[in-house]
């Protein structure tokens, strides 16, 4: 099947993801500049598929008040009885319920700014950003607001879901096992073991969506250590695959919702980690961390910010 | 001494029979460790992970997440050598209940040190949130899976396969070393197989008069028997540990740390791989190569008490060792 035959009709929901999306990049870049650095191009190219994820794919309970993020429990262990995940921003488990898991966890920012976006956490949510003794984590844990397992150690994640969808079908839960992945991930031997299990096992309740903005920390993935091409190497592992404009919420948003065929599905999703904050071109291809060089580059993003706040009350 | 064969086999298959939530995963060594029985008669229970052990681990924290049990069964190096950062992020700082029973340790194989774990205890024992179990014969290998399932928690579990001899009569209790003898000159701290070998030792040493009390360790973390420092504090030369381990962070290592911070003044001698690695030959070779066998333990025990025995090998190899019974049917010891 062709992705654009899967092309909903028109509505008015793509637009409010677009916003949502554009609420997201803002969010992140005010952070940034707040900051002094940040995790940006990750929201750059990912807007769109967490903003659709959350309106349109993921199907979680409801979260009917903003929550505030929490001080810090300490890490699991006997002792501690009032351990907590940040699995309640995703609203009540079901069995229908879909689980959503971000893979790699230098996104939480960008995870953090969804979920102000979507009404899950409230909107000072941010201000507990990096700060010692809370959860709102510069890489998160599973503490972290919409995390529920450990990841970022990259690799893990997919494992991990892939146990837990084995865990759902065994259970009889129909809910899927929705998770983001990022390009660079895709490297270690770890994430193919994965694919390989969730495809020998036919977990077709496994739909990954996977940002490929074509950068990790050294630079561009295709001179760290070529991935490509991606779709035909997942394909003869024996995944379904998509490979969409990571931009477009509407192939999102379709393709997230498409009847399975038995085989786990992957959205890859082709990304530009500058959009939205042009001026982030200047620094390819070192984009995985934005730290200023100095008062002249902070100024560049904060006339960036200004045109983004426009934009948003002019549209 | 009774032998018996394929242990853990059976045991396992009926062990599991009331315990749904219990899962096994196999990395391509499903004879190999003993889960072709559960395999045939759980099917719906058993899955094949393929040579990939860092997924199995972190797909073990995911079914673990979800309240099922796995069991994950391969060779002890390739669960902490090749998955060490996936057991400690996917598995024990979410502190999940996942089971990791490795096989071959130490010198139990000939595949030589690509197959040999001889640091495992080290290595998990850092891990936060970890339990280790070491199995000495078929009464531990019978009842660990008990002591692993009653934790909530991960734990790592050296196992042994094969013949195994039966040394005890009762389970094991976690937390609980088993006391083979008792006495005031010397303590013998032993675990795994170690233990059989020392038992051969003690009953001909016992002829030249010398008492000693003679311990079976097999919950090496926690580690908090105070019953040990015990002995350790009454004892007239102090004590000497032997394990299937190297001697930095195994027993030895449990036992100089436990005895420092008591202030025990007492002498310690590690009996174990002092800092090698090891080679592929028979378990016979290498114990006599390490000094883990009986006779290698009468040598240490004679440097400790500066005593020279005239026990032969041949004395050894016709010690008989009969199954102890624990301190709660004294009248059999």
């Amino acid at each position: 099947m062709q992705p654009d035959q899967l092309r909903d009709k028109p509505a008015c929901w793509p637009q409010e993801i677009n916003r949502a999306a554009e609420g997201i990049r803002r969010r992140v870049l005010e952070h940034t500049i707040r900051n002094g650095g940040g995790y940006l191009s990750q929201a750059c190219s990912a807007a769109e598929i967490f903003a659709t994820l959350y309106l349109r794919v993921l199907n979680l309970g409801e979260v009917t008040n903003p929550l505030e993020p929490a001080p810090f429990p300490g890490v699991p262990g006997p002792g501690n009885t009032g351990y907590f995940t940040g699995a309640a921003y995703n609203g009540p488990k079901s069995e229908h319920n879909d689980r959503f898991f971000l893979s790699p966890s230098q996104y939480s920012l960008v995870l953090y700014a969804t979920l102000i976006e979507v009404g899950r956490m409230s909107s000072n949510g941010l201000d507990h950003f990096n700060k010692d003794g809370g959860v709102v984590e510069m890489i998160g844990a599973e503490h972290s607001p919409g995390m529920e397992i450990m990841t970022g150690s990259l690799g893990q994640g997919i494992s991990q879901a892939a146990g837990i969808a084995m865990a759902r079908k065994l259970k009889g839960e129909t809910g899927k096992v929705v998770l983001f992945l990022s390009d660079g991930e895709c490297q270690p031997g770890q994430f193919w073991e994965a694919v390989q299990v969730i495809s020998h096992y036919r977990l077709d309740n496994i739909l990954a969506y996977v940002d490929i903005n074509g950068y990790q920390c050294d630079g561009r993935v295709e001179t760290v250590m070529n991935i490509e091409p991606l779709e035909k190497r997942l394909e003869s592992f024996g995944a379904r695959v998509f490979r969409i404009d990571g931009h477009d919420v509407e192939l999102l948003a379709a393709l997230g919702r498409a009847k399975t065929d038995g085989r786990p599905t992957f959205i890859l999703c082709d990304t530009d980690s500058c959009r939205g904050v042009a001026v982030l071109k200047e620094r390819i291809p070192k984009m995985h961390y934005v730290r200023f060089t100095g008062e002249a580059e902070k100024k560049k993003y904060q006339q960036a910010y200004e045109q983004l706040r426009q934009g948003c009350m002019g549209g | 001494m009774e032998i018996l064969t394929r242990v853990h086999a059976r045991n396992l298959v009926e062990w599991a029979a009331d315990k749904p939530n219990v899962i096994v995963l196999s990395a391509d060594l499903t004879s190999s460790t003993e889960i072709d029985l559960f395999r045939d008669r759980y099917p719906e229970r058993f899955f094949s992970m393929g040579i990939a052990e860092q997924n199995m681990l972190s797909f073990a924290g995911g079914l673990a997440r979800e309240g099922f049990i796995p069991l994950v069964h391969t060779f002890a190096v390739f669960i902490y050598r090749r998955a060490y950062d996936q057991i400690a992020m996917s598995v024990a700082y979410p502190n999940l209940p996942v089971k990791m029973v490795g096989f071959l340790p130490g010198i139990m194989t000939p595949g030589g040190a690509t197959h040999q774990a001889i640091e495992d205890i080290s290595v998990m024992r850092s891990l936060p949130n970890m339990t280790i179990f070491e199995c000495g014969d078929a009464s531990d290998v019978e009842s660990v899976v008990d002591a692993a399932y009653a934790v909530d928690g991960p734990v790592y579990i050296r196992m042994l396969r094969g013949e195994i001899p039966r040394l005890f009569a009762e389970p094991m209790q976690p937390g609980k070393a088993r006391v083979i003898s008792t006495g005031d000159d010397l303590v013998l701290l032993t675990s795994g197989i170690c233990t059989e070998e020392a038992m051969r030792a003690t009953s001909e040493l016992k002829k030249y008069g010398l008492s000693i009390t003679h311990m079976h360790i097999s919950t090496l973390k926690p580690f908090n028997d105070d019953s040990v420092l015990d002995a350790i504090t009454n004892s007239r030369y102090g004590v000497i540990t032997m394990e299937n381990h190297s001697i930095i962070g195994g027993l030895g290592t449990v036992i100089a740390e436990k005895m420092a911070e008591a202030g025990l003044g007492k002498k310690l001698s590690r009996i174990g791989l002092q800092d090698t690695f090891v080679h592929g030959a028979s378990k016979q070779h290498l114990q006599r190569e390490y000094g883990l066998d009986a006779m290698g333990l009468i040598r240490e025990v004679e440097r400790t008490v500066d005593t020279k025995f005239s026990i032969s090998e041949d004395q050894i190899s016709e010690a008989f060792v009969a199954a102890v019974h624990s301190q709660a049917k004294p009248e059999a010891l």
